[in-house]
């Protein structure tokens, strides 16, 4: 009975492959959380790309052939994420998979991408993903780690060394907490005080407190996402605390400031991408025409201000459309995953992408602006 | 149900089970019919809580967030066998069951509701916060059973479902035949009595609290089993496995297709892992379908859809 599955199976594989040849389309599959927890990762991502699809289609695809999309939504679920990419791979029969909006659905497609040949570009912050490297997996977002490092070095920069860390326990907070206390005695930091609180704790002041009754504190962390660091922004502000907050690139975004309030906001600082002073960009910075283009479309096709998570998606897509473009062979999987880890100098909106056998994120520290919080706008710190 | 009963329901899945493959156009079939397979085995479990012994569970996720993560754990830091790993889950889960077992099932109703879903929020926060031994939210990896070279041997594909298809298929032949023989066993009978009436069934000699353990730790051990298959087919687990909506969705796979026969709850399972799946076309009103199926089914097959259609056909039959 196998063997006659089997020889079913290949029959129609082989009928796919030939339909999709004659029709000269591009098969690419995205699995993203466009519902669920994770939705405000997954829907900016999911609108971003199939505007990017439409956009490339219009103006007549790779070397003449349109990209047919797959979406699905895994609302977040890893289960449902390695369900999808199973479809993708054996139904669809896509040729890459962009997508995994938290770590969680991301090494879900990531060992069904690596068991069957197929190039992945994840959307997912974890270092795991691109360390140890994979033969197939690519990453867009930058890690925690290197948000911590670039935190730290500009802590050296104001002379500061001792800090106080009050983190989420969420996925996000936890991770970066822990990353951040690995890399703080590389940069001569000492973390004198490290509180954590809840996903859906209201209040901090207690944690604050204690870390303001801790002697020599120079500057507080925060590395968390959602509302937390809101709550922390303003009971930092309640408690008139008179050194500096920083928070992380989990809530670089303009509904931040608005969560937060301006005021209480005023001179804090993160690492943040081009994509949020996109309209303070220098024309002659690298960024500009990648991040102007991307922001002027996404605005007026659904009329909502970009996320940084929009443009991890935004920049996977550029990178499977270059490589595609320069594989030649849009059916081959594995040409492609070669013209990928071949990506050298591509801007995209986090940062500039080069990858290589060694190296499947491509991103340094430069991809990380410092921006600080100036009247209720951000502001690139140099 | 009768002797012949049984294995007419036994040889249907059977049948199913063997024959669905001929129809499958592609390798995705199989990891769908293997995911059907695994949620059946658990909701199996609950059939014998629910639809025997009549008492209720909102947390028997945690018991496969044990199952799940005892085959992540055990083997990276006990050096077990992935395969020995799902009986060391299958043997925690049952102890713990039997340990909460004791105090809450003097619980009834919506006291024991709560009390079992307090238990499976537990099991999550632990697996969400010990992140230093389970990952965190972000999850981990789980050992491979060991078999990629053999298959890569027989010619199948190493993520793609056909083996865990068949294992698990087999494993729920197994848990279905197990539960079915319970049905008909002096323990399925004073199950059943006591799930009529508590006092009735003390009255002619029914150990209640002992049936009421034995049925819950039971059902433990079948979400443990199910777990265990889950995290070995992904090879990756987060602590969602024991989430209260997972929790959630197994009561409502057993009340969907029929809280009291095991061929109605592989139905409940195999719809409810359908659905998301045919609905991915307009993923938008995927929940109101979802929902709208639910409560049409509650309304006009109050006993679960397989029962009900079986006693409609029976009614004209005779």
């Amino acid at each position: 009975m196998m063997s006659k599955t089997t020889t079913a199976l290949a029959t129609l594989a082989a009928l796919g492959v030939l339909s999709g040849a004659a029709q000269a389309e591009i098969r690419l599959g995205v699995s993203v959380s466009a519902t669920g927890p994770a939705a405000f990762l997954g829907d900016p991502e999911a609108k971003t790309i199939e505007m990017l699809v439409e956009q490339l289609n219009e103006a007549g695809g790779i070397n003449g052939e349109e990209i047919a999309l797959t979406l699905y939504d895994d609302g977040g679920d890893p289960n449902k994420a390695r369900t999808f990419a199973t479809r993708l791979v054996e139904d669809d029969e896509v040729v890459a998979i962009l997508g995994g909006s938290t770590t969680g659905t991301t090494m879900s497609i990531l060992s069904v991408a690596e068991d069957e040949g197929i190039p992945f570009i994840s959307l997912a912050g974890a270092i795991s993903i691109v360390d140890p490297v994979r033969a197939n997996v690519f990453k867009t977002p930058h890690t925690d780690r290197m948000a911590c490092e670039k935190i730290f070095t500009d802590m050296q920069a104001q002379g500061i060394t001792k800090i106080g860390m009050i983190s989420g326990t969420d996925g996000f907070g936890a991770s970066m907490q822990a990353q951040c206390k690995e890399v703080a005695g590389d940069h001569g930091i000492e973390i004198l005080a490290d509180e954590t609180y809840g996903p859906q704790d209201a209040d901090m002041t207690p944690q604050l407190t204690r870390i303001r009754n801790t002697e020599g504190v120079q500057a507080v962390l925060n590395p968390g996402f959602g509302q937390g660091p809101a709550i922390v922004t303003r009971n930092v502000a309640q408690l008139g605390f008179e050194i500096p907050l920083y928070q992380s690139h989990g809530v670089a975004s303009d509904a931040f400031i608005e969560l937060a309030g301006a005021e209480a906001a005023e001179g804090l600082r993160l690492p943040g991408t081009a994509l949020l002073i996109a309209d303070k960009l220098a024309e002659d910075d690298a960024q500009y025409q990648v991040v102007t283009a991307y922001t002027e479309a996404y605005k007026a096709k659904y009329d909502q201000d970009v996320s940084t998570f929009g443009g991890y998606a935004h920049d996977a897509f550029a990178l499977i459309v270059d490589a595609i473009t320069r594989a030649g062979d849009s059916e081959d999987p594995q040409a492609i995953r070669d013209a990928l880890e071949a990506t050298s100098g591509l801007v995209g909106t986090t940062g500039t992408y080069s990858f290589s056998p060694e190296d499947h994120l491509g991103l340094d520290l430069s991809a990380f602006r410092m921006l600080e919080i100036k009247d209720g706008d951000w502001l690139p710190v140099e | 149900m009768t002797g012949r009963n049984k294995w007419i329901s036994l040889g249907v899945l059977a049948l199913l089970i063997a024959l669905l493959p001929l129809f499958f156009p592609s390798g995705y079939y199989y990891r769908v019919g293997a995911l059907i397979f695994v949620n059946a085995l658990s909701v199996v479990g609950l059939v014998i809580l629910i639809g025997y012994a009549g008492q209720i569970s909102l947390g028997h996720a945690g018991f496969a967030g044990i199952g799940a993560y005892a085959c992540a754990l055990a083997p990276e830091h006990l050096g077990l066998h992935p395969a020995l790993a799902v009986v060391l889950g299958a043997v925690v889960s049952g102890v713990m069951a039997a340990l909460i077992g004791k105090p809450i099932l003097r619980l009834k109703g919506y006291y024991l509701g709560v009390a079992t879903l307090g238990f499976g929020i537990l099991v999550s926060m632990v697996l969400t916060n010990e992140r230093a031994l389970t990952g965190g939210p972000d999850g981990m990896n789980v050992a491979d059973l060991g078999l990629r070279d053999v298959l890569r041997d027989m010619g199948w594909k190493l993520s793609g479902g056909e083996f865990w298809y068949m294992l698990c298929g087999v494993v729920l032949l197994v848990g279905a035949w197990l539960a079915l023989n319970l049905f008909d066993s002096p323990s399925g009978r004073a199950m059943r009595a006591l799930h009529g009436s508590e006092v009735a069934a003390a009255t002619v000699g029914v150990d209640v609290p002992r049936q009421k353990l034995r049925a819950f730790v039971i059902s433990a051990v079948y979400a443990s089993v199910a777990g265990s298959l889950l995290a070995l087919q992904n090879g990756f687990i987060t602590p969602d496995v024991a989430g209260f909506m997972h929790s959630v969705e197994m009561v409502t796979m057993a009340v969907l297709g029929g809280v009291g026969s095991v061929l109605g709850a592989t139905f409940g399972a195999a719809i409810l892992t359908l659905l998301p799946q045919v609905l991915t076309v307009f993923a938008e009103y995927e929940q109101l379908v979802l929902g709208l199926v639910m409560v049409l089914v509650m309304i006009f097959l109050p006993q679960g859809l397989l029962p009900s259609i079986a006693r409609r056909l029976k009614g004209r039959d005779e």
